[in-house]
């Protein structure tokens, strides 16, 4: 599965001007602030504008080549899209909204499978209502689950969760997640929270203004100090395990640089987990702590220091095969003296862990 | 209950208001589609002139089909010789008059329904492999249902009322083109003709009061099998 995007499309003020290629499965965020033309962008892949210079092809398939003044309409692109807003269809039931693209899926998944996603997606019960009797969050999986059923080879998310409150995104989190491990199906989900990426995404491209400021992994990018300024509360993300439940109620997780502890995780040993450490939540120190609050200290290594801003420094680290940065004073930086190659202690204040329900899938 | 003649205008009412709404119908809705999707230059000009019949005497529309589609006008003779379609004193004469001065009804009702919709919809109806047909039929059509229904049964009730057209266009024959109205005319014309024109405007009234309350209903059922 390969999506390729060539755009130019200037409107007003703004120039966007972007190219990228998508291969593989699972989710790709497309990062921005608001108005960085991530929409715009989406849409020009599913065919709901028509940019003024470009080319794109879906699985190796041009479904836009201006040059060429090739444009194949939405209907035919074979590109999924759940909407910011559901945009269910009012007059039809929930049920008959998840098998309008389903009966016209040009190869229609079959009864099984219907059965399956409306199980993945919890709609067992929604299926007789109508959309205006649906909650925000349930609107949301009988849009996902419209979506899927029309067998997609990629789907496009805008936003699907900025216009839900935090209880209703907490409840979409694990449906999504669900998708990215369960499904083979290349996602590209355009967000401008850190969040969302943090948990969901396995690849990331971060625009600013109208361009493609990065492209990667999100395990690389998030902690990349290069990229503090274009991603508000930057931080490490990196996959761990559930290692012991301890009788003082802590649970100890590990990861590919050592131990964290963590308040009782409800999961069993082995589970897989996603780990984030956001940069402003690391202190650092040259030499081992003693009696302190914090459950967490790891050793590391100055990977490279980047005091690019007027008070503060991003400091990256090597925690085992782990990259980590923290963010402190640039007057810290000073006194400690810091410099690539050194030994320092990692205080961690605070661990987030992201529960992954699925089992991760190989990239393709 | 009711005599020969009073059944006879009766019917003939409700069969020239059927035919002219039905006949109306796809016209109104393929111009409101076509002016919700289409912007250009002069489009209130022409919006007004689907609003005229509304506006002009329709003694004036009656007299303009007359001028163009009368026995010996070439239009009204080569629509005869080549369909067979004789409108001069003739039910479908009346038909059409109605059908023309109750259009404005029908094309508001649509337009304003087709308007409300967000075309955010038919863009979701793309993306799950709807093409420009299927988003028409099962998505504009069904939503703007309402409104359709709406304009017909007001378009229909309009109807059943016109005279000036219909008189000036096809004349007062019974059993041809005497509906209700023009029956109650002629009642009044007639000495000692009021209590036949009393009875009809009775039957007028009862017919007028059955599809206020149809319209009603259709709309209230409607809504709610819409999810509004």
């Amino acid at each position: 599965m390969t999506v390729e995007v060539a755009l130019r499309h200037r409107f007003g003020n703004f120039a966007l001007d972007v190219g990228f290629h998508v291969q593989r499965c699972g989710i790709t965020a497309l990062f921005g602030p608001s108005g960085a033309g991530k929409t715009t962008i989406v849409n020009a892949i599913a065919g709901l504008v028509r940019p003024q210079h470009g080319r794109i092809a879906i699985d190796g398939r041009v479904v836009l080549d201006t040059a060429a003044r090739l444009f194949v309409p939405p209907e035919l692109r074979g590109a999924g899209y759940v909407f910011q807003d559901a945009r269910l269809f009012p007059h039809l039931s929930v049920e008959t909204n998840l098998r309008f693209g389903w009966r016209r899926a040009a190869e229609r998944a079959d009864q099984a499978r219907f059965a399956e996603i409306v199980g993945l997606l919890g709609l067992e019960s929604l299926l007789a209502r109508r959309p205006r009797r649906l909650s925000g969050g349930e609107k949301s999986r009988v849009a996902l689950g419209r979506a899927l059923l029309a067998s997609p080879r990629l789907l496009l998310l805008d936003e699907p969760l900025a216009a839900l409150d935090a209880p209703r995104k907490a409840e979409i989190f694990p449906y999504l997640e669900r998708l990215r491990d369960m499904e083979r199906l290349s996602m590209i989900y355009v967000t401008h929270s850190t969040e969302e990426v943090a948990r969901l995404a396995d690849e990331m491209i971060v625009l600013h203004e109208g361009r493609v400021a990065a492209q990667g992994p999100v395990f690389d990018l998030l902690s990349d100090p290069e990229l503090g300024a274009l991603v508000p509360s930057h931080g490490a993300v990196f996959p761990a395990t559930v290692a012991e439940h301890r009788n003082d109620g802590l649970t100890a997780i590990a990861f590919d640089g050592g131990i964290l502890l963590v308040p009782h995780l409800d999961r069993p040993l082995a589970a897989a987990l996603r780990v984030r450490l956001r940069a402003d939540d690391l202190m650092l120190a040259r030499e081992a702590p003693q009696a302190i609050s914090a459950n967490n200290v790891l050793a590391a290594e100055v990977i490279s220091v980047h005091a690019q801003h007027a008070t503060q420094a991003d400091v990256r680290l090597r925690c085992g095969n782990v990259k980590l940065v923290s963010r402190i004073t640039r007057a810290s930086l000073a006194r400690l003296g810091l410099a690539a190659g050194q030994r320092v202690f990692v205080i961690v204040k605070s661990v987030t862990v992201d529960p992954q329900p699925g089992t991760p899938h190989d990239a393709e | 209950m009711l005599t020969a003649a009073e059944s006879e205008a009766l019917f003939l009412s409700l069969r020239v208001s059927l035919v002219a709404v039905l006949c109306a119908l796809p016209v109104a809705l393929g111009i409101a589609v076509l002016l919700s999707r289409i912007r250009f230059p002069g489009r209130s000009l022409v919006e007004g002139i689907l609003f005229l019949p509304l506006a002009l005497p329709p003694v004036v529309v009656g007299y303009l089909l007359l001028v163009t589609l009368g026995p010996r006008e070439p239009a009204g003779a080569w629509l005869l010789a080549h369909f067979g379609l004789r409108f001069a004193f003739d039910w479908k004469g009346a038909a059409l008059a109605s059908g023309l001065i109750t259009f404005p009804f029908q094309f508001r009702a649509m337009h304003l329904a087709l308007r409300a919709q967000d075309p955010a919809l038919r863009q979701a109806a793309a993306t799950l492999g709807a093409g420009p047909l299927d988003r028409f039929l099962n998505l504009t059509l069904p939503l703007a249902l309402p409104g359709i229904v709406a304009g017909a049964i007001t378009a229909f009730a309009a109807s059943l009322g016109e005279f000036g057209a219909i008189i000036t266009f096809v004349s007062n024959i019974p059993g041809e083109t005497r509906t209700l109205p023009l029956a109650i005319y002629s009642a009044l014309q007639q000495p000692g003709g009021e209590v036949e024109a009393a009875r009809l405007a009775g039957l007028s009234i009862a017919l007028a009061l059955l599809g206020v309350m149809l319209a009603g209903i259709a709309d209230r059922r409607l809504r709610a099998a819409l999810g509004g």
